[in-house]
């Protein structure tokens, strides 16, 4: 009995639940890390949609007449909310492309755990940096006129974790396939300008022609960006007709869906990402 | 310092591999790579005693990194098999990744963290037990003298600095084999001949076996066993004194006023194969230094300089592969292509 004390326990790399969980968390924490370190990154991810809001919405508003006195920049404030956890996102996702030219992506690759933890890891992480760059901006809402309710706001964070993890597992899956940073800004240019201009976050997409109200409603971000707006809304005590105008919610036909089902589908699209991208990563080479 | 913690004692080491010696430590049979126009390893056979300094020599584009990949299981070999510290590279993949240490060839660490931060991070990934992992963090920055800047930002670290840092994270987990890929390459000669001091102390205190891959023939003398490895063939397998041993001749560089004539004359006079190599008439001949009063006497062509020197690795390459591996460099840049990280960064 005493010889099986000295036989060195026999571990099965990455086959418990605890080593999975550990790498989990230490590529969560790196993301924090590395934002923590890049002052320049947080600010420059914050001016655009400080931007967005109060140079952009403020000008639009000038032109847009609108009964009561409506804050046009009150209708911009979730859709930038949106903004800013779009751009964080992808940004963070970015990363593993600049990862893969650094090499420090083989470091991880190479290492003796499940690819799913990387790749959870890294979409957590980019999720909890851009809900907090979020949070930072909703932070601003009593400037544009919507007031600091606790349920409101805690129902705001939730949906930006939510759409940001989903934005991150988007950009984490066409990280996988793209090996330059260049091509990432190109598909960046390509894929999220549109999303962005398309989700109702800036104007409202109601009257748009048909063509374009179609391309709205295959935009994954509208129903990101429509569960927002509805919140800070419900805060708001305004005329009907404004509120028809600028939170006219998306339809398909006649259906005007609720935001139980918006989200659903945001965590759907996540999910559908995210397992894409896992599957992506595992590949053999 | 280093004998409060030996982490071997505590995991990774499988019961079915004797500590003995007995079992190899890395045993590859027939192991081939082919990418899609390029054969990049051809069928390469051969076995690595526990404890031992393995290198392989050989020009860019001969097949090192490709095999280095195959046997760190980063790539699956096209046939043949390989074993690494008992376990199967493509059947017992994580297995073998636990129990191997990597250092590559271009750095792989993250600059915007601390060198200790690099190393915690690696230490979470191999599931290092947290118990150890501050004594075990410390003993390898200690061993490559950079504990007191573990705090620092790796960015600010030189090109040996980080070098260093991979090496000490490489050993964070106590693998049994460690691989380095070119480990002192684009170094300058000081880093390098401290790098290898390092590497020697490891053996002597880890005892782990360490691979290693190399294109400098003096780095290649460090190692207890080299194989040459050309066009993804091993065309040699020994210690480098019985592979120069095997030679048996000195090697003779002649400049001429005439080369071409100059081996002409030395193939009809003296039956002696010559050619030009970096820019030298160069042959083998035993016992050199008699050869070379008859040169003087019958060439008949005029002679400017003459070198005549015991055997070295670069005439073990040359003997085996008919070319220097400087030459072999130059004819083989366009193999880079199969070069796997080159592959890897091109795509995907």
């Amino acid at each position: 009995m005493a010889v099986a004390a000295e036989v060195p326990v026999v571990r099965v790399a990455g086959g418990r639940t605890s080593d999975d969980l550990r790498a989990l968390w230490v590529v969560w924490k790196r993301e924090l890390i590395r934002f923590s370190r890049n002052r320049m990154r947080i600010a420059t991810s914050l001016a655009q949609p400080v931007l967005f809001l109060f140079i952009l919405g403020t000008g639009l508003s000038t032109v847009i007449s609108t009964a009561d006195h409506f804050n046009f920049r009150t209708f911009m404030f979730p859709g930038v909310l949106g903004m800013t956890v779009l751009f964080t996102s992808i940004f963070s996702a970015i990363s593993i492309v600049w990862d893969r030219e650094f090499g420090f992506l083989r470091e991880m690759l190479v290492a003796p755990v499940h690819r799913w933890t990387l790749v959870l890891g890294k979409c957590l992480g980019g999720a909890t940096v851009a809900t907090i760059q979020g949070a930072i901006m909703l932070a601003l809402a009593g400037l544009v006129g919507v007031p600091y309710n606790p349920v409101m706001l805690l129902v705001l964070l939730l949906e930006m974790m939510l759409t940001a993890f989903a934005l991150t597992a988007f950009g984490v899956m066409l990280a996988a396939r793209i090996s330059d940073v260049q091509s990432f800004q190109v598909v960046t240019q390509l894929f999220v300008l549109p999303m962005f201009f398309l989700s109702g976050a800036v104007f409202p997409v109601t009257k748009l022609p048909a063509w374009l109200g179609v391309l709205s409603k295959l935009d994954p971000l509208s129903y990101a960006v429509d569960p927002l707006r509805k919140e800070v809304f419900s805060t708001l005590s305004i005329p009907p007709v404004i509120r028809h105008t600028f939170d006219p919610g998306v339809s398909w036909g006649a259906w005007n869906l609720p935001v139980g089902f918006e989200v659903g589908l945001v965590a759907l699209a996540a999910a559908a990402m995210l397992a894409v991208a896992i599957q992506q990563f595992s590949r053999p080479s | 310092m280093w004998q409060a913690v030996r982490v071997t004692q505590l995991d990774t080491r499988p019961v079915t591999a004797p500590r003995d010696g007995a079992a190899p430590a890395i045993a590859a049979r027939e192991l081939r790579k082919t990418y899609k126009e390029i054969e990049a390893v051809r069928g390469v056979s051969f076995e690595v005693a526990t404890g031992e300094i393995f290198g392989f020599l050989g020009p860019n584009g001969a097949g090192k990194s490709t095999t280095i990949s195959m046997l760190c299981t980063l790539v699956n070999p096209s046939s043949g098999q390989a074993h690494v510290a008992g376990y199967d590279v493509v059947a017992d993949q994580a297995r073998v990744r636990q129990r191997i240490g990597l250092v590559f060839q271009d750095t792989t660490l993250d600059d915007y963290l601390t060198a200790a931060e690099n190393l915690r991070f690696h230490a979470e990934l191999y599931g290092v037990p947290r118990e150890v992992v501050a004594v075990r963090l410390r003993q390898v920055l200690e061993m490559v003298d950079l504990w007191d800047r573990r705090d620092g930002l790796v960015q600010t670290f030189s090109g040996g600095m980080k070098r260093r840092l991979e090496i000490a994270r490489g050993l964070l987990h106590s693998p049994t084999v460690l691989f380095l890929d070119e480990p002192t390459v684009g170094l300058d000669p000081q880093t390098r001949s401290h790098i290898w001091s390092y590497i020697q102390e490891l053996r002597r205190r880890e005892q782990i076996t360490i691979f290693l891959t190399t294109h400098y023939m003096d780095e290649a003398e460090y190692c207890d066993r080299l194989a040459i490895i050309d066009n993804g063939v091993l065309v040699a397998i020994d210690t480098p004194e019985v592979l120069k041993a095997s030679i048996g001749e000195d090697r003779v560089e002649l400049h001429t006023e005439d080369d071409q004539e100059a081996i002409s004359r030395l193939l009809q006079q003296f039956q002696i194969t010559a050619q030009v190599s970096e820019g030298a008439v160069t042959f083998h001949v035993p016992l050199g230094e008699q050869f070379v009063p008859r040169l003087f006497a019958e060439l008949g062509v005029p002679i400017r300089s003459i070198r005549v020197a015991r055997p070295t690795l670069d005439d073990v390459f040359m003997t085996y592969t008919g070319r220097t591996i400087r030459d072999a460099e130059v004819t083989g840049s366009e193999r880079l292509r199969a070069n796997p990280w080159m592959r890897a960064r091109g795509r995907r």
